[in-house]
């Protein structure tokens, strides 16, 4: 075999990894030898993989920092479970209404993403970062006050109550409750979709990122002025990048939520768009293996925490600062390249792209 | 850099906030107080052997190690729930523990930090560790979720104050020792027509909260069956502090009553507020408003002539009420609350439900019985017409088949400061 591009070979260590992660967690899962605790993760862990991979292709990727993740998830998490709870009866098979479900909350994702995106990504820097922050919220309250059922004439919207919905008492169900949420939710995701869902995800990505796109996103990202002088349209390929990103980050939201039976617009707050952050912080910004690695690592280290009962969260926050302190200490640093290049017995590869960057 | 600096400082940001939240003063006692518990339970645990091996011969009694779990938010932004309510399940545990009649309870609690989420992966670990029943979760969103699981699971749920009806729908193994929003928010219709309170009412609720939402929708149904007249409706969010308009509006609506279906923080405000404007109007509350006179730096002047629905008045004279109070007073240093005597009330129900069922088919040993067995057990006996609890928050609860509970609400009037019945 020819030697492969340098980001080929990543992009395959990054499909491997999640392969492999699936096949253990699946002999695991069937010989019953992992706990329950770590089961009920399964799910969860795949879904915060894909929302830190796809807040990587903005942050990373794109340079912008984007503080309103949480947002785009809840608005696939809402538009999935409207649609799934909808096609109820008229779709059987929980596996295909899950996919409906997924893409549909990518789409409704999306188009937030457009609408968000065309009047935030004017803004540079911090700017863009507070408005992004402001939307996630509005977002959320927008759900807080959004009622929705679903009856024999077909699904209904309201703004105001439960009431106002107008719902045929015998045939109608309320879907969305305001602040309380979707309840009710038959729960359909599975370990083997939201692998799929990793993987189409690092597909979409990597792809995008080594493609001409990618090639111009970067350029972007590193030298505004020095691409539009190239004649690159700046408010597109940024537009593309983030849209990309939302609507990951819907499909993410709907996947999460067909895995609870409830779901609520609070749960997706600015708390939550900051967690994402952090793995994708953590895992290294522009650094796809990376963030997989910290999403996973993250959303166990809370549950095997539980030994300090209440000083879970506190005993959490150190490890996070530790973990920043040694990732950006240069010792180590210079240690981990050397490792690296005493492994490989290859010439001068010090000066990693991904961690000098 | 500056980005990377920038998202640092965020990150460091949030991790500061998250300590905030664990490090809460009172927790540091709870953590104690619960390795207490534990390694009292264990001790209690090798001497009741004995007693086991001895009431073993006796009919109808229940005996061996019954494994319960806790669900609730003991940290976080709805911390004071639940470790409110952890601290009452813990004293009816150790009450129960003492009377060394062979049966032995291990507890654990969990925190969900009121978060669906949190709260599965919660009820996952109790099932490691074995659970057989448990008591929870406290807040309603995380037992919606958790409730789901633990049907599927088979494993007994009995919920001190999660309020939804949804916790309970559909499904058999999950029970309420509060009352659901719908019977609060039509027994407060009912209460106010029946007494003639008033015919003009203005209502003001959160309308980001499940629970102030759930109750005014069904207020307002009964209401309007009733005749009463909603002049005035208004909505909040938790980050509002200032509700002259909600108030203005109410007074100009020309309403005699005011209903609060919710907590009592941002009521102690709104009633700050109608006495800025000199609007005079009764104000009535649900059991959300319980706790309003321990609000440090309150004005408790304010809030005389406020009547409230609520099972649980810290106040109440009667022994059991009286001891509980001390009790709690003692371990948590503070006035239980609500959420608190319906946790004690749950671990009762729980036990008194056992006890019933031994009385009637023989002596049980509920060591080695798995969580399905247990949960079979126990729906057959609280749902039975014959099964009732005197507890702190009712005499004679009784539970329907569908998992409410049933007992009169107690209506409260402030005088002078403290809770009187009416």
């Amino acid at each position: 075999m020819k030697k492969m591009k340098k980001h080929t070979k990543n992009s395959f260590l990054n499909y491997g990894i999640i392969i492999l992660f699936f096949i253990i967690f699946q002999t695991l899962v069937s010989t019953k030898h992992i706990s329950n605790s770590l089961q009920g993760q399964l799910i969860p862990i795949c879904v915060y993989i894909v929302m830190a991979l796809s807040l990587n292709l903005v942050v990373g990727i794109s340079g912008e920092l984007s503080l309103g993740h949480a947002g785009f998830m809840s608005v696939g998490a809402f538009s999935g479970v409207i649609v799934s709870t909808a096609l109820k009866h008229s779709v059987e098979n929980g596996a295909l209404r899950l996919l409906i479900a997924v893409i549909v909350g990518a789409i409704i994702a999306s188009v937030a993403g457009v609408i968000i995106g065309i009047p935030v990504l004017r803004l540079r820097g911090d700017y863009l970062a507070i408005v992004t922050l402001a939307f996630g919220e509005i977002i959320k309250n927008f759900l807080n006050v959004l009622y929705v059922g679903v009856d024999a004439n077909g699904i209904h919207f309201s703004l105001k109550d439960e009431a106002s919905l107008g719902l045929d008492m015998a045939t109608g169900t309320t879907i969305v409750n305001g602040p309380m949420g979707a309840v009710g939710i038959t729960k359909i995701s599975s370990f083997f979709s939201a692998i799929l869902l990793v993987l189409v995800t690092l597909f979409i990505i990597q792809n995008m990122v080594y493609s001409r796109t990618g090639r111009a996103i970067k350029a972007i990202r590193d030298n505004r002025i020095a691409a539009e002088a190239c004649g690159l349209n700046v408010t597109k390929y940024k537009l593309v990048a983030f849209v990309v990103s939302a609507a990951l980050a819907g499909s993410a939201g709907a996947l999460y939520a067909l895995n609870y039976s409830t779901v609520v617009p609070k749960k997706f707050d600015f708390n939550t768009s900051i967690l994402i952050l952090v793995f994708v912080v953590l895992g290294g910004i522009g650094n796809l293996t990376g963030s997989i690695i910290a999403a996973a690592l993250l959303t166990v280290l809370p549950e095997l925490l539980r030994a300090f009962s209440d000083y879970r969260m506190l005993v959490y926050a150190i490890v996070l600062i530790l973990v920043m302190l040694i990732t950006n200490n240069e010792k180590a640093r210079i240690f981990t390249t050397e490792l690296k290049y005493r492994l490989k017995f290859k010439k001068k590869q010090i000066g990693n792209k991904e961690v000098s960057e | 850099m500056k980005k990377k600096l920038l998202a640092l400082l965020l990150t460091g940001a949030m991790v500061l906030s998250l300590a905030a939240c664990g490090a809460d003063a009172g927790t540091a006692d709870s953590a104690a107080d619960a390795t207490e518990t534990q390694t009292e339970t264990t001790e209690t645990e090798e001497t009741t052997e004995e007693t086991a091996a001895a009431a073993e011969t006796t009919d109808g009694a229940v005996t061996g190690t019954l494994k319960l779990g806790f669900i609730g938010p003991i940290t976080g932004a709805a911390g004071q729930y639940g470790s409110l309510a952890n601290y009452g399940a813990q004293i009816a545990v150790e009450e129960l523990n003492a009377l060394g009649n062979g049966l032995t309870i291990e507890y654990q609690p969990e925190d969900d930090v009121h978060d669906a989420e949190t709260s599965v992966n919660a009820y996952n670990t109790l099932k490691d560790w074995n659970v057989q029943a448990i008591v929870g979760c406290v807040t309603t969103t995380p037992c919606i979720a958790v409730a789901s699981e633990a049907y599927s699971d088979r494993v007994f749920m009995l919920t001190p104050s999660a309020s939804s009806p949804k916790v309970t729908e559909d499904r058999d193994n999950v029970y309420q020792v509060c009352f659901s929003d719908p019977n609060q928010g039509s027994k407060s219709a009912e209460y106010i027509s029946e007494n003639n309170l008033a015919t003009k009412v203005a209502v003001i609720y959160n309308n980001a909260d499940a629970y102030s939402t759930g109750i005014y929708q069904t207020f307002v149904s009964e209401a309007e069956n009733r005749g009463l007249e909603v002049v005035s409706t208004t909505t909040f969010t938790d980050d509002t502090t200032d509700f002259s308009v909600q108030v203005t509006d109410a007074k100009n609506a020309g309403a005699e009553l005011v209903f609060l279906p919710i907590y009592y923080q941002p009521a102690s405000l709104i009633l700050s507020e109608m006495d800025k404007q000199g609007y005079e109007a009764t104000v009535f509350g649900v059991d959300g408003m319980d706790g309003i006179l321990g609000i440090e730096g309150f004005d408790t002047s304010l809030a005389e002539g406020v009547m409230l629905l609520t099972p649980f008045a810290a106040d109440a004279t009667d022994d059991a009420t009286v001891s509980f109070v001390k009790k709690f007073n003692d371990k948590a240093g503070e006035t239980p609350s609500q959420f608190a005597a319906d946790a004690y009330d749950a671990v009762y129900t729980i036990v008194e439900a056992l006890n019933a069922y031994a009385a009637k088919n023989g002596a049980l040993d509920v060591t080695d019985l798995s969580a399905e067995e247990l949960c079979d057990i126990l729906i057959s006996t609280i749902s039975s017409d014959d099964f009732s609890v005197d507890g702190l928050t009712g005499a004679g609860m009784k539970w329907n088949a569908s998992g409410e509970v049933n007992k009169s609400p107690k209506a409260v009037i402030i005088k002078d400061g403290v809770y009187v019945g009416m």
